[in-house]
């Protein structure tokens, strides 16, 4: 155990540099001057063309600029944005939102997910299996801009029972109305996995003795059959930390959070490679971590699965 | 000019308003309390800058706004779109529209209470102008006798070869006088000048810019105007509030003003209609849709009109676009009316003229390719020998200009034939890439929005050859000709008669094609009782009583 | 017989043969296979299954309905889906054109018919393609372990921590920049690659935790013991009891390919016109949701129901598979 956590780790390295790389010269591709588009309809004068590419070192070869930028990063600095922000300093102020944000709506999902998953798992093809389905499937066809707008508008605005925007200090009940709209898409996933999880472990034999042994059917839910049907969950659940971290940018801008969404987006456009390289370099830590953390849970949920 | 970097996103739902306006006061003419504006605050919607607040680097309005507020320039221009008038000027004095005599009102501080003089403007010039720190409005310097020894020319173009440095320092067109007078000198005569003077580009600088470098400056900027910076905490909020030792007309009647910074205009709309929030500038795309808006905030919209113009342009150097009655042909078979009625629910005006009529010495009306004339269309369409191939008609996808642009194509097809299609552009980075590299095969969107009011201002940067903007490399030498008389003229009047002279001419090229006037949908909250915009658009934070 | 693999289980019938819709094998099986006396096998089991559902049934004939839009659209509507007039400009549903006219004054119902082409090709052949490549990675990550799995593993990382739209705008305007003159065919092919090429890590994932969870069962032993080899024991035993998970999210994941689609589109690197789709279309409504909420509803109730129409088929042929649940 402590050697495959100690392997994991260390395959963190390459993934490091492969990520890096890899994003380093997709923005790179990305096409357009992103000194031409700064001034609007006008154009930019060739000085202040001349005078930012020469900054940024932009006429210099991809290796030549990755492996200055991966210099500066080791020792600690990320870089400044074209507009002269310290990316460290966008990094520490957007993620934190970003990551409220994206456990909120993980919870979210986790919860209505697995609730609605074990219930219509149980008792499939019944009314509540299909009204789950088609309203999980409404929530899918429907782009989140519309999800988040329509709720903000009727809860926030119409009724006043959130407040419609979340303000910096970023507190947990403004959270959950953008948390819900941003896990709604994800929702649909986690309980229909759970439904076919649960549904298939139903009839397992260790279920089936368990009920004959007398045990109370909560009990055989619960700790038999939910711990047996968490496997394939947990790993959506898992994965979409992540996914709901580096998807959030409409939530975000609709209910006004400072998050990385649009700072990602902002960048990539603007082809500031050295921001989006930090950004999601984090972002893949993330998913690193979660995708550990997932594997070390398998052995727990299921003794047969073993790390050596 | 500024362009608006709120939609800038690809994902953006709002849209990329034209910010500008003419003044406009909202309808409570009853004026405020005094004792509540006394003390009081407002918070206003906002984006984060692009850049560290330097006047002469910023073109964008998230930053442009706030630059605005915290400067005065030499003279100002009214909120009625009106004349300019001396702000910080005492008196601008020339005989020959060449050498301007100007003189600055005495002892006016900047907000770390140094004193303005004649040198903070004439350092602040040539800082700007000079070419190794690239700043974005360094053009708006060109005018200036010894502008081209700071800018030097690259001698190969694009080539790998750099532009060498420039030998002196200052503009040999700058003199000081003494401390509350200078003497500008401009390489030809250009009546204009004075006009422009109240572009933030022009903005005085104390001597602690000169001592730092400008990010630094930028983060915590030091202005002469009616508010000074609290704080700036980056997409989070800016704070300002009243300097005390202001001393011009403009007082403050408020004291503090937070602009908070949003990702996207529907959540401050939000905050606007739930009363959290107590001005917007532009509200957004979703709420103008059979003008809910109007609903949602009752007396507390404000519709304004802005000298600010959407044109789709010509590419003249491909062969197929060198045809002007193929050109007015395109022009011809397009119904604005419909357009500003259908797409932009009447908040907007079909073009009708090449300049915004709400620029002083723009003729209304001088448009005649601007017409919907369908037959006539497709007569010139044949003259010209009608169209081969694809008309594809391009525009940035990053921001709002699909449903136009989409509805402008459909017209044509549906009255030409021509198999016309819009086509969008995913980063507006690429888009104007290709424009600057004249490697458009096809129509484009365009835009313009005036930097000073002034019809030169429509002209000269679009229409004249070399012109900053003149992208679809329009020439006529009539024109330029004439363009050039009305530059020089020795007064504005006879300037304007000049340009419309020329823009006789242009008519009769349609270089590009004027499609819609702008138009801005601003909103308050109740508290505000009394506020104005300014000729952009802008809220005159200064004419707000709560 | 033909082994039972994930891409003959999803697949829907491919637009050129529509008369066999719905049906996972040859149709024809049972019968031939009832003839020759032979004892049927999982295949024919579940087709005997499969005819008793109503829900196969249901499901069934609503792809045979989309399929056929989506191949001859104009069966279903005369309308123009590409030409409109701003004069009919948000023109609500009435006899005339049953959904309204969009912004552009073109008529919802014919566009709604026309978008199904796009929205169920690009859907379906992206999830195909996404499936086969996370569930091929999956399986030889979860059966392999060790190095196999520790390096397919952090690619998947790699490809997972890619933003949507730097892959999609990079391998997109690489191969199909502005101005460039590819037909509506390939453009498809890459927004479809695309799709696929930043999607398939979920699915890997999913597979390999569901073959980690399967490999160690009895019957997996039992079958290696008795010789089986590899590719024996991931085809016939581990594939049919890992695919689950796989094609549950499959399904559903068509419905969310259709809406990552208009992403594209709206970002101008996508399907142009005068190809439609129903996500093009929902994107387009956003704006006016709440002047003109119908022209949201339309193809968003089109898209919920052929995704369901999936979910469903997907379902009761899973069903009718697993003896578990027989």
């Amino acid at each position: 155990m402590g050697r495959y956590l100690l392997r994991r780790l260390l395959q963190l390295v390459p993934v490091f540099i492969g990520t890096t790389f890899l994003i380093y010269w997709l923005v790179w591709s990305v096409p357009g001057d992103p000194f031409a588009g700064k001034c609007g309809d006008r154009g930019c004068p060739e000085n202040f063309r001349a005078v930012m590419t020469a900054k940024y070192h932009l006429d210099d070869s991809i290796w030549l600029q990755y492996a200055s930028y991966m210099k500066n990063l080791f020792q600690g600095d990320f870089g400044i944005t074209f507009g002269g922000r310290e990316i460290s300093d966008i990094i520490l102020t957007s993620y934190p939102n970003t990551l409220k944000l994206a456990v909120v709506a993980l919870a979210i999902e986790a919860a209505i997910g697995l609730g609605a998953g074990v219930l219509t798992g149980l008792r499939r093809n019944g009314f509540l299996d299909n009204l789950v389905l088609v309203s999980t499937l409404f929530l899918i066809a429907l782009p989140v801009f519309v999800i988040g707008f329509v709720l903000q508008w009727l809860l926030g605005v119409n009724w006043h029972i959130v407040h419609p925007t979340v303000s910096s200090e970023m507190r947990i009940t403004e959270l959950l109305l953008p948390g819900f709209v941003l896990g709604s898409a994800s929702t649909a996933y986690v309980a229909r996995v759970a439904r076919t999880s649960i549904a298939e472990n139903r009839r397992a034999d260790y279920v089936r003795t368990a009920i004959a042994k007398g045990l109370p059917m909560r009990r055989v839910v619960g700790v038999h059959l939910l711990r047996n049907s968490l496997i394939p969950v947990v790993t959506l659940l898992g994965t979409d930390l992540g996914a709901l971290m580096g998807g959030a940018i409409i939530t975000e801008g609709i209910f006004g959070i400072n998050g990385i969404g649009r700072q990602v987006l902002r960048a990539i456009v603007t082809k500031e490679s050295a921001t989006v390289v930090g950004i999601v370099v984090v972002l893949v830590v993330v998913y690193l971590v979660m995708n550990l953390l997932v594997d070390l849970l398998y052995a727990a949920l299921d003794p047969r699965i073993r790390y050596e | 000019m500024r362009v608006s970097k709120r939609a800038s996103g690809a994902l953006a739902v709002g849209a990329a308003f034209a910010l500008v306006a003419s003044g406009c006061s909202s309808g409570n003419d009853n004026g405020g309390d005094a004792s509540a504006s006394k003390d009081g605050a407002i918070v206003i919607d906002g984006t984060q800058p692009e850049n560290p607040l330097v006047p002469a680097n910023t073109t964008e309005t998230g930053g442009g706004k706030i630059i605005d507020w915290m400067w005065t320039g030499l003279v100002e221009y009214p909120n009625n779109g009106g004349a300019p008038q001396n702000a910080l000027a005492e008196s601008i004095e020339t005989s020959d529209s060449k050498v301007f005599k100007i003189k600055i009102k005495q002892n006016t501080k900047f907000h770390d209470g140094t004193t303005v003089k004649a040198e903070s403007f004439v350092k602040a010039w040539n800082w700007a102008a000079y070419a190794p720190n690239g700043a974005q409005n360094a053009s708006f310097f060109a005018d200036i006798q010894g502008f081209s020894d700071l800018n030097p020319e690259d001698p190969d173009g694009d080539g790998p070869k750099k532009a060498p440095t420039p030998t002196v320092q200052e503009m040999s067109g700058l003199k000081v006088v003494d401390d509350w007078n200078f003497e500008v000198t401009l390489s030809a005569p250009t009546a204009v000048f004075p006009t422009k003077l109240g572009y933030s580009a022009f903005m005085p600088l104390p001597d602690a810019f000169f001592n730092m470098k400008p990010e630094e400056f930028g983060k915590k900027p030091i202005g002469n105007g009616p508010v000074k910076l609290v704080s700036w905490q980056d997409d989070v909020e800016i704070k300002l509030t009243r300097f005390d030792d202001y001393s011009l007309r403009d007082k403050m009647k408020i004291k503090d003003v937070t602009v908070k910074i949003y990702q996207d205009d529907t959540a401050a709309y939000a905050d606007l209609v739930s009363g959290n929030l107590d001005f917007q500038q532009q509200v957004p795309v979703s709420s103008l849709a059979g003008d809910k808006w109007k609903t949602d905030l009752g007396d507390r919209a404000i519709a304004s009109t802005t000298p600010s113009t959407g044109i789709i342009a010509f590419p003249i150097y491909d062969t197929r676009f060198q045809n002007p009655k193929l050109r007015k042909a395109i022009s011809l078979s397009i119904n604005r009316q419909e357009i500003t009625d259908k797409i932009f629910f009447g908040n907007r005006k079909p073009a009708d003229s090449w300049a915004n009529p709400l620029t002083p010495g723009a003729e209304p009306g001088n448009c005649t390719a601007c017409k919907f004339d369908a037959t006539q269309a497709k007569q010139l369409l044949t003259e010209a020998g009608g169209f081969t191939g694809q008309l594809k008609m391009y525009y940035n996808a990053d921001a709002s200009h699909k449903e136009w642009m989409e509805a402008v194509a459909q017209q044509v097809k549906t009255n030409l034939g021509i198999d016309a299609v819009a086509v969008g552009v995913p980063t507006f980075a690429v888009f104007r890439a290709n424009i600057n590299a004249h490697k458009m095969d096809g129509a484009y969107r365009a835009g313009w929005q005036q930097d000073y009011p002034d019809v030169e201002n429509w002209i000269n940067p679009l229409y004249v050859k070399g012109g900053s903007s003149n992208d679809g490399l329009y020439s006529n030498d009539q024109v330029n000709a004439l363009a050039k008389e009305a530059s020089a003229a020795p007064s504005l009047e006879e300037s304007h008669k000049k340009f419309a002279d020329a823009v006789k001419l242009i008519d009769q090229d349609v270089p590009s094609m004027p499609i819609y006037f702008g138009g801005q949908q601003s909103g308050h909250s109740e508290k505000i009782k009394k506020m104005e915009l300014t000729n952009v658009g802008e809220l005159d934070i200064t004419s707000v009583e709560l | 017989m033909s082994d039972p693999s994930a891409a003959s289980l999803v697949s829907t019938p491919r637009p050129e043969q529509p008369s066999e819709a719905g049906a996972p094998v040859n149709a024809g099986l049972p019968e031939s296979a009832q003839k020759q006396q032979k004892p049927r096998g999982l295949l024919g089991d579940a087709w005997i299954d499969l005819r008793r559902k109503p829900l196969f049934w249901i499901s069934a004939t609503l792809i045979v309905i989309f399929v056929l839009m989506a191949a001859f659209p104009s069966l279903f509507t005369s309308g123009d889906a590409v030409n409109g007039a701003l004069s009919r400009s948000q023109v609500k549903p009435s006899a005339d054109a049953w959904f309204g006219y969009d912004v552009q004054g073109r008529d919802v119902f014919a566009r709604t018919i026309y978008g199904a082409r796009a929205s169920i090709m690009v859907a379906l052949l992206s999830v195909i393609g996404t499936l086969l490549i996370g569930g091929t990675m999956g399986i030889i990550a979860g059966y392999r372990g060790g190095w196999v799995d520790a390096l397919l593993s952090r690619i998947a990382d790699i490809f997972f921590g890619l933003p949507f739209v730097l892959g999609s705008i990079v391998i997109l305007t690489t191969f199909n920049g502005s101005g460039s003159d590819n037909n509506e065919w390939t453009i498809m092919g890459l927004v479809i690659m695309s799709l696929t090429v930043l999607s398939w890590p979920v699915v890997m994932r999913l597979m390999r935790s569901s073959v980690l969870a399967t490999k160690e069962a009895d019957y997996i032993v039992a079958a290696r013991a008795l010789g089986a080899g590899t590719g024996r024991i991931i085809l016939k035993h581990l594939l049919p009891n890992c695919l689950a998970p796989l094609l549950v999210y499959g399904t559903i994941m068509v419905g969310s390919f259709i809406g990552a689609e208009a992403t594209l589109s709206f970002l101008g690197i996508g399907l142009k016109t005068p190809v439609v789709s129903w996500g093009i279309m929902i994107s387009e409504a956003q704006n006016y949701i709440r002047v003109s909420p119908y022209l949201l509803f339309f193809p968003a109730a089109f898209l919920v129901t052929a995704v369901l129409s999936f979910v469903m088929l997907g379902e009761a042929v899973r069903e009718a598979l697993d003896p578990k649940l027989r």
